[in-house]
């Protein structure tokens, strides 16, 4: 699978925009500040419906305009070949399959898989628990429709919960009964969420273990410890029924899977803590290459991958290892920003893909050429 | 946008506080206006202004009303034991429209939705608690809810208070599309559940 085409219309910097993408290597060169980071965004926002880079959809929106469109034609095994996001200022996001107009935007995501590899990645592994619950949540919402669900359920639940414990508190009268039918939505979904993220980090930890050791060469021992309040379902009915007057107190929900926590360990100590900035850079490249091959395992073909400014972010131990991956096929089409075009062909040059590098300047993309030693058709 | 007219700018910008209408849409009726005779401008003002002043609730159901109670609950020939909760007056309309229900109504007054300040204390719900307490007979309710995250809470929340009194309770979710507000749903598809249901607790 990969996309031949993109079409942007007043997003962020671009007023309009057509690219026509090779199946291989497409390098967004130029200054910064010039939009190379917003193209990789559109293409994240076309396959998870949302910003990449943490923006809210009205700020994806030229300022000189109330709406944007994003267009993409995809090629390869997927369900539908033309692709279409419109966010009108204030209003519902559309997005059409086809020129089907989706009911809801979850049944668009996991349909193109994406990783993105980006320069605040050590956050993932250095910042707090909130960060890793994203990630992980991230890959099982692209890998399981029905994770996507129960968990938005949660969220929804939960917000309400919260709102409502806040207004007793407020009126300053606790009452249990109104309480009631939330938590006999939110624990069952509590206890789901728990076990599928308790399973799929079964699958997961060999796959992020074998990457760690693979970039690093293979000293250290990279481990993966799920801590869930969930994980005993009796135990864990009963503490989240018995925390409600602590919620009321609190004003917000002490107990459930929100508070789960994903911690890493190198070699038994907590790397978060102890990991040099080196273990740290490490350790996230082999979580978004694990993401990738978990993500590859299940759909049956290698997801879109964005890498962000990595020439300049990442030091050139690591690059080489990635730009091996590449040579390896282990990768299917793949796009790259970096501020000096020398530099990315260079690196690229001797790999056997089709390469395309587009020159990028103030929100306007200029013309493409062919760098690579495989004809773009291919 | 500037107007010719402060007149002319008042009327814009209190007709384009109607949801769904801009300033241009506004600009546009206004004129309209301006081009009518005084009469029919009159009976247009007259009739808002009533609306807002001379609208009641009725006491029993909270359907709008122009006497204490509404037609439906003033109507010998409904069965006063079944009720029909709804969140709104427009679910409550469309459901009449179809013409298939011979039962009385609840207006809540909305869904539960703490984040947008509407809590249980909110909804109209101790008055539907009294009616259920206060019946002579057993009672039938019917939620006619959305199917929202929301509107199931909205159910669940209710289903515990009204429980203790030995309701039969049924829902008309079924034959509504998933994620279709009531309001939208066509006249037939309702007609049908609402049947449906109700050969379903008579019959078996
Ligand atoms: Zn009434």
């Amino acid at each position: 699978m990969h996309l031949a085409q993109l079409h942007l219309h007043f997003f962020k910097n671009y007023e309009r925009s057509d690219l026509e993408f090779v199946a291989g290597i497409n390098c967004f060169v130029g200054p910064n500040g010039s939009g190379k980071t917003n193209l990789l965004d559109a293409i994240h926002y076309l396959c998870l419906t949302k910003s990449g880079f943490g923006f809210t959809d009205s700020q994806s929106i030229a300022h000189q305009s109330q709406f944007f469109t994003l267009q993409a034609e995809v090629e390869g095994n997927t369900a539908f070949s033309l692709l279409k996001c419109i966010q009108e200022q204030g209003k519902r996001k559309l997005f059409y399959q086809d020129g089907r107009l989706l009911e809801r935007l979850g049944e668009h995501v996991g349909a193109l898989p994406v990783v993105l590899i980006a320069p605040d990645d050590a956050d993932m592994v250095k910042g707090p628990e909130e960060n890793r619950r994203k990630f992980f949540d991230n890959t099982l919402c692209q890998l399981d429709p029905v994770y996507l669900k129960r968990l938005s359920r949660y969220q929804h639940l939960l917000k309400q919960r919260n709102a409502l414990l806040k207004t007793m508190q407020a009126k300053g009268r606790f009452q249990a009964d109104f309480l009631a039918p939330y938590d006999s939505q939110l624990i069952p979904e509590a206890i789901w969420i728990a076990e599928q993220r308790q399973q799929f980090l079964m699958d997961f930890e060999p796959l992020l273990q074998a990457q760690y050791q693979a970039i690093t060469a293979g000293q250290e021992h990279l481990q993966l410890q799920y801590e869930s309040q969930a994980r005993d379902p009796e135990q864990f009915e009963k503490m989240f029924r018995e925390a409600a007057y602590q919620d009321y107190l609190a004003k917000r929900s002490t107990v459930g899977v929100h508070k789960d926590n994903f911690h890493l360990y190198l070699d038994g100590h907590p790397i978060r803590k102890f990991g040099s900035q080196g273990q740290v850079k490490s350790a996230a490249i082999a979580l978004k290459l694990a993401q990738f091959l978990a993500l590859k395992a299940r759909v049956g073909f290698p997801p879109i991958l964005l890498l962000d400014d990595i020439f300049d972010k990442l030091d050139d131990k690591r690059i080489q290892f990635l730009l091996r991956l590449v040579a390896q096929n282990e990768f299917g089409q793949l796009f790259l920003t970096d501020a000096r075009p020398e530099r990315s062909k260079k690196m690229l040059a001797s790999l056997q893909t089709s390469i395309r590098v587009f020159p990028v300047e103030k929100g306007r993309v200029l013309a493409a050429e062919d760098i690579g030693q495989v004809p773009p058709s291919e | 946008m500037n107007y010719p007219s402060k007149l002319i700018e008042q009327a814009v910008l209190e007709i384009s506080k109607l949801p769904g209408i801009g300033k241009k849409t506004a600009l546009r009726l206004a004129l309209h206006l301006l081009k009518q005779n005084e009469q029919t401008v009159e009976g247009l003002t007259g009739a808002l202004s009533r609306l807002k002043k001379e609208t009641r609730y009725c006491e029993r159901c909270h359907n709008l009303s122009d006497g204490p109670l509404c037609t439906v609950c003033a109507s010998p020939s409904r069965q006063e034991n079944v009720i029909c909760v709804v969140a709104e007056v427009p679910d409550l309309i469309a459901i009449e429209n179809t013409g298939q229900y011979r039962g009385t109504y609840h207006v809540l007054g909305g869904i539960l939705s703490p984040m947008h300040g509407i809590g249980p204390e909110e909804l109209q719900v101790a008055s539907l608690l009294e009616r259920v307490k206060s019946a002579g007979e057993e009672m039938e309710i019917i939620f006619a809810l959305p199917s929202t995250m929301d509107g199931d809470t909205t159910s669940f929340y209710l289903m515990k208070l009204l429980k203790p009194f030995g309701v039969n309770i049924s829902t008309v979710a079924r034959g509504i599309p998933i994620g279709g507000e009531l309001e939208y749903t066509d006249e037939v598809t309702l007609g049908r559940s609402i049947l449906a249901r109700v050969k379903y607790d008579f019959g078996g």
